[in-house]
């Protein structure tokens, strides 16, 4: 947008960047407020008035509740990439290649995830394994993470397949390429930044899961969100910032690098497909 | 395009299903069938029917008028005892107290003196025990549990039960909770999704007027909250709104509080956590419909002599409605189900249903009624987002 005329225009421009400079700050500024705070030396939920100090960061590195903690949300995210992403990629690509009709259908259920609330999911899969004794182990949460999972990887596979010539396919499969060769060799490298960007929000989405986690983990599976999430009931202190300055460092780093992978697939795939092949 | 392509492939259409499978397979296994299994409780009722099935036979016969005949008070007693003897009778006892409370006492107290030896082979006889036996409530209650079916949990849920004739009646008013905690949550759902399309707008409004080069890192600003998870962007709020924390210290600095204001444990803690969790969910739809809006209709209506608000009051609010309105849907109906924000932000007032649905789970253990309200916050939300689908098909896109 170029060349703003009238007065009365320049003036509503000048008002809109105004408010929306409050706007991003309302967005922004509670996420990285917590960095200063989490680098206070003393008990107070204050900006650090002299010094800066990692305490609250040894407290978190030394108290075997959060490590441990840390190690199960760690197991259990990695456990639900490893179920998510296959299954999400396999019916992603199955899905480029539906009708309509049947697809609407399919993409229903597998976003229903979505759209259901997390605590009913939650009571629904306590309801499911507490009487199968399945509350205290890692499967039940694996698996509830892994549905919850799911139509992320699909939602972002399919995008990534949007627009690529499916045409190669079939020219591969006419030329005598048998159907894996025809997935892993040519259909896998085309998408793999889609594929690396569907891993990355599974487990983003099993490592940040507090309200499952919460009912039908045992003490035993203690995840960090369960430790936070208590870690804020019990006492509000600056070890809490200092765990959340991390998660959201690992967060935007994680989800950041997912976003640069989909926009780099949105360019490779926007340049000729055929001398990507050919190199 | 994959469209396209489908019909020349039909022959190896069975291909797609294969890929597809095993995720359908796995959602089914892992999510319909939890959740499906689970909202059944709220309309099935078996302890009964497994733990005292001779009764339970005998309720069917009876017309459930006044008192019922000796024979069926004859089998209640024998599976009284029974289900003491076999530690069982926690079970029915719990279903009927929810029925009428009372229940549970009186159902052990006639079961011990029962086992003492005193007789209860007939209404009569077991009216000496308790009077209770001898008045309709405790046979209606047994009857209402008869199963397999039932209504009491959805009823209990909004506020409703069942009488000894079996007509819909309002619970005792200092029973009546669901009613305010369902409007509650829909109250501050909606004025959570009305303060994110009151914040959201211009954001969307202005990275859609600005050319990508400009709007990509201002985008990194939304995107940042977004792929913070909630619980870590409620426990910064946690953290900035205590009393003595970080908002009212810069409130008092720049002199528009003198003392300290209660910011967190109340409703205001709730909106302003809320609508920071849920505003990129709405910005983000709204920014891709507005930027699907073509510029020409405004250029056409300001040289026309229209005034630039006119302009965009009359042509380019309007195109952005269905956005508006598939984000404020999405915002609403995530905010319905949210437990996680409400507990850490929110005083005991503030609790929204999800709060009712944990604590029937996890502390009363009465998994019919976390169920039955389970089921009465999923079909408004089904209803709400069937309707935005249904909106956003009759716009042309």
């Amino acid at each position: 947008m170029s060349g703003y005329r009238s007065r009365s225009e320049r003036i509503g421009r000048a008002l809109l960047i105004a408010l929306c400079t409050l706007i991003f700050a309302f967005l922004v500024l509670p996420i990285l407020a917590v960095i200063p705070l989490s680098l206070n030396p003393g008990s107070f939920l204050v900006f650090p008035q002299e010094a800066l100090s990692l305490r609250w960061y040894r407290t978190l590195a030394e108290s075997p509740q959060w490590t441990h903690a840390f190690g199960n949300s760690l197991k259990i995210a990695v456990a639900t990439t490893l179920i998510a992403t296959p299954l999400g990629t396999l019916a992603a690509i199955g899905l480029a290649y539906m009708r309509s009709r049947a697809k609407t259908l399919i993409v229903a259920i597998i976003t229903a995830p979505l759209v259901v609330p997390v605590v009913v999911v939650a009571i629904a899969f306590y309801f499911l394994f507490a009487p199968l004794g399945l509350v205290n182990g890692p499967v039940g949460l694996i698996v509830a993470h892994s549905a919850l999972a799911l139509p992320f990887v699909v939602i972002v596979v399919h995008a990534s397949l949007r627009g690529l010539d499916l045409e190669l396919l079939r020219a591969a499969a006419s030329l005598g390429a048998p159907p894996v060769t025809v997935l892993l060799r040519i259909l896998a490298p085309l998408i793999a930044p889609g594929i690396a960007a569907g891993a990355v929000f599974a487990f983003m989405t099993s490592f940040d899961e507090t309200t499952i986690a919460l009912f039908i983990a045992g003490p035993e599976q203690r995840t960090l969100p369960i430790q936070m999430f208590e870690g804020v009931r019990e006492q509000v202190s600056p070890a809490i910032a200092a765990a959340a300055t991390l998660l959201v460092i690992a967060s935007t780093l994680l989800l950041g690098t997912a976003e640069l992978l989909r926009r780099r697939g949105e360019r490779m795939r926007a340049g000729s497909a055929a001398p990507d092949l050919g190199a | 395009m994959p469209g396209s392509h489908a019909r020349s492939a039909a022959p190896r259409r069975w291909w797609a299903f294969a890929l597809v499978a095993p995720l359908l397979l796995f959602l089914l296994a892992s999510f319909v069938l939890p959740v499906l299994l689970m909202l059944s409780r709220a309309v099935t009722d078996r302890e009964l029917h497994t733990v005292w099935p001779e009764s339970a036979a005998a309720l069917r016969q009876w017309d459930g008028r006044g008192l019922p005949p000796d024979a069926l008070a004859h089998e209640v007693a024998r599976d009284m005892i029974t289900a003491r003897q076999a530690g069982t009778l926690n079970r029915v006892a719990n279903r009927l107290n929810y029925d009428m409370v009372g229940s549970r006492s009186l159902l052990y107290g006639t079961a011990d003196m029962l086992l003492s030896g005193v007789p209860g082979d007939s209404v009569a006889a077991l009216a000496r025990i308790d009077p209770r036996w001898g008045q309709p409530g405790i046979w209606a209650a047994m009857r209402h549990a008869d199963g397999p079916f039932t209504s009491h949990y959805l009823l209990a849920a909004l506020d409703r039960r069942l009488d000894n004739d079996d007509r819909v009646i309002s619970v005792a008013p200092e029973q009546a909770v669901f009613a305010n905690i369902y409007l509650r949550t829909f109250k501050i759902s909606a004025l959570v999704a009305l303060f994110c399309v009151i914040l959201g707008y211009p954001i969307a409004y202005l990275l859609a007027s600005l050319p990508d080069r400009k709007a990509n890192p201002l985008l990194i600003l939304v995107l940042l909250p977004f792929w913070t998870s909630a619980l870590v962007r409620t426990a910064a709020w946690a953290v900035l709104l205590q009393t003595n924390g970080v908002v009212n210290h810069a409130l008092q600095n720049i002199g528009l509080i003198d003392a300290p204001v209660q910011l967190i444990y109340n409703r205001l803690g709730v909106y302003i956590a809320m609508t920071h969790v849920l505003l990129p969910f709405l910005i983000l739809p709204l920014y891709g419909v507005m930027k699907g809006i073509s510029p020409v209709a405004m250029r056409a209506a300001s040289s026309l002599g229209a005034t630039p608000l006119r302009a965009f009051l009359k042509v380019y609010l309007p195109q952005t409605l269905p956005g508006v309105a598939a984000g404020a849907i999405i915002v609403f109906t995530l905010a319905l189900g949210y437990y996680v924000t409400p507990a850490l932000v929110g005083g005991g007032a503030d609790q929204m249903i999800s709060a009712s649905i944990a604590f029937y789970t996890n502390q009363s253990l009465n998994w019919g009624m976390a169920a039955a309200l389970s089921l009465l916050l999923l079909v408004p939300l089904l209803l709400m987002l069937f309707a935005g689908r249904t909106l956003a098909r009759t716009v042309p896109a």
